[in-house]
């Protein structure tokens, strides 16, 4: 991904994070450190930006740190975006609606609980609502492919509560 | 004795090299019938020894008992040999003796006599004959037909069942084919992809099973004896969950192709498709019934996943499970009397194998002792339930009686062990 593609866009997703974070917590026991305080960045940008206070630079950043998350987890048996990953998606959303030719594959996963069919169902229907979120968000629907790998291709191995978080997922890949 | 020792030595020692499976007894039933099965006679040397097959699996049943060869008083090696107060001493209720003799053309003759002990009466005999490799098939027979004569029940220890092996890394799936008491495994396909789902047809020829490959999964058809295996279903989206009708000319499955996972079957020979349901729910794990004109599923139409039947010919559907509130991947056992399925009480609970009695309502947990309990099968006979679990933090599979009196682990030596699927009768 040519995240330099993401300076021409940046102002305006910086609008659009900066409101969308004002409501967002963190109390999420799927979060992982890194993502806690990429969170925290975003809530640092004012609720109401003044654009002519934030530097380009600063804007770029925190689009950028969204840009790298292309992970965004799910509850268990469920199927709905969690408030706090609204942003990491608007952030994708932007870019692929200012980058028509780019292309991402939305892949889909589960835990390990529950039977291997039903959560290849789940799996799919996981990658299904980042694809309607992202193209309620203005990308089209061209842009992206859905693939569900169910609980087989897990992220991380291990059975636990914070392992099984870390599995539920939809993974955002561009091409 | 000495030199039958050695030659019983070497005979575990290429068993165990050879078997990716073992099994452990883990409870028997209480009243379980004590039976000996003496040492056969045999003129020859084989790796395969006849009796302790038997023994191994009429002890696996759990409905029998088996008396040690070295705590036999005797071992009689024919009818006349037979003192029948010695066997009432050791509170055995049946006998079973025979010979295994070389015929030319490397073939042996198995000739073996059940009796009853406190009759003194014979109830069985029977002779069979094959090459050396076929002892092993010769033996499961014998047990078989002393399992049936002895319960009433068809015997299924000459089934065989497919299961998909797995490194720790889960780069590696091999897709295996063995007989029901995890011998003579034969790998019928190796892929870096994840293999699910494996599925027999209804006369042994064939398996259906899933393949996820990286643009997603697809539905393949192989055939045992040529090994060739075709493509059935490439669907945009999820293509998954193959069961073969009765007749074994249609296949049940899963499609997402028009949004959202339902339930299809194709014609095999015509490739035509019919939709079976339509719901915006999760709709999966369809089980074709015996009469071919129901099949049951899981479905996320309540809210969470249940269990449902839906009659082909009128589409009407009905909700089969209501108490758990995770019922899914249901089989069924005893021509449709019993589903057994994936089975949680409450959310939070743990994965068990449970049956439902579909007459009288009763849901029974039928495992305790390993957890994530997932993919049961049936034996052919309805006894017997396989299943794949945790135990230990390794995927291995295990089997508990319909009944949930019997159990066992079939541990493997390397590797995880997945979805079991229990074959049909092969005559």
């Amino acid at each position: 991904m040519e995240l330099n593609k993401l300076f021409a866009v940046s102002l305006l997703s910086l609008a659009i994070v900066g409101c969308a974070s004002s409501g967002g917590t963190t109390d999420e026991a799927a979060m992982t450190g890194a993502e806690a305080v990429e969170e925290s960045q975003t809530q640092g940008v004012p609720g109401s930006p003044d654009l002519d206070v934030v530097t380009e630079e600063q804007a770029e950043m925190a689009v950028n740190s969204l840009m790298e998350q292309t992970t965004v987890y799910f509850g268990y048996d469920r199927s709905e975006i969690r408030p706090e990953f609204k942003d990491v998606l608007n952030a994708h959303a932007e870019y692929l609606v200012a980058n028509p030719q780019a292309q991402v594959v939305l892949e889909g996963h589960c835990d390990e609980r529950g039977t291997v069919e039903y959560n290849l169902a789940l799996g799919e229907r996981r990658a299904n609502t980042v694809k309607r979120y992202l193209i309620v968000q203005g990308a089209n629907p061209s842009q992206m492919e859905n693939v569900s790998f169910g609980e087989e291709r897990p992220a991380m191995i291990g059975s636990d509560d914070s392992t099984w978080s870390k599995n539920r997922r939809t993974e955002i890949k561009y091409k | 004795m000495m030199k039958r020792y050695l030659s019983f030595l070497l005979m575990s020692l290429c068993v165990s090299a050879q078997a990716e499976l073992t099994i452990e007894i883990t409870q028997g039933i209480a009243s379980s019938i004590p039976i000996s099965v003496v040492p056969f006679k045999f003129e020859g040397s084989a790796k395969d020894s006849v009796d302790e097959i038997v023994r191994t699996d009429l002890e696996r049943s759990g409905h029998f008992s088996l008396l040690e060869p070295d705590d036999m008083l005797s071992q009689p090696q024919s009818e006349d040999d037979i003192y029948f107060t010695d066997w009432r001493l050791l509170k055995q209720e049946y006998v079973v003796i025979g010979t295994i003799s070389a015929l030319p053309n490397q073939q042996y003759q198995v000739r073996y006599q059940l009796f009853d002990v406190f009759n003194e009466k014979e109830l069985l005999t029977q002779s069979l004959k094959g090459t050396e490799s076929q002892l092993r098939d010769i033996a499961h027979r014998v047990s078989d037909a002393i399992y049936e004569q002895l319960t009433g029940i068809r015997g299924a220890f000459s089934t065989k069942i497919a299961y998909v092996t797995t490194n720790s890394k889960r780069t590696k799936f091999n897709l295996s084919i063995a007989d029901s008491d995890g011998a003579r495994e034969k790998v019928v396909l190796s892929s870096k992809y994840s293999i699910f789902s494996p599925t027999w047809s209804p006369d042994g020829k064939r398996l259906a099973y899933v393949m996820l490959e990286d643009s997603g999964s697809k539905v393949y058809v192989q055939d045992l004896v040529t090994g060739k295996k075709q493509l059935v279903s490439a669907n945009k989206g999820i293509n998954s969950a193959p069961s073969f009708s009765p007749d074994g000319k249609k296949l049940a499955l899963v499609l997402s192709k028009d949004g959202n996972p339902e339930i299809y079957i194709i014609d095999l020979a015509t490739r035509h498709w019919t939709r079976v349901t339509n719901h915006y729910a999760i709709d999966t794990e369809p089980n074709w019934m015996p009469d071919g004109d129901h099949i049951i599923f899981t479905s996320g139409r309540s809210g969470n996943p249940q269990i449902y039947r839906v009659t082909l010919s009128s589409g009407y559907v009905e909700r089969l499970t209501f108490e758990g509130s995770y019922n899914a991947r249901a089989r069924l056992a005893q021509d449709g009397r019993f589903l057994v399925l994936v089975h949680q009480a409450k959310k939070g609970a743990p994965f068990r194998i449970a049956s439902l009695d579909l007459v009288r309502g009763l849901l029974q947990t039928l495992t305790s002792d390993t957890e994530l309990d997932e993919s049961p099968s049936v034996s052919p006979n309805g006894v017997m339930v396989m299943y794949a679990a945790k135990y230990n933090n390794r995927s291995i599979l295990a089997a508990v009686s319909v009944a949930g009196d019997v159990k066992f682990l079939v541990p493997s030596k390397n590797g995880d062990v997945r979805e079991p699927a229990w074959g049909p009768y092969l005559d």
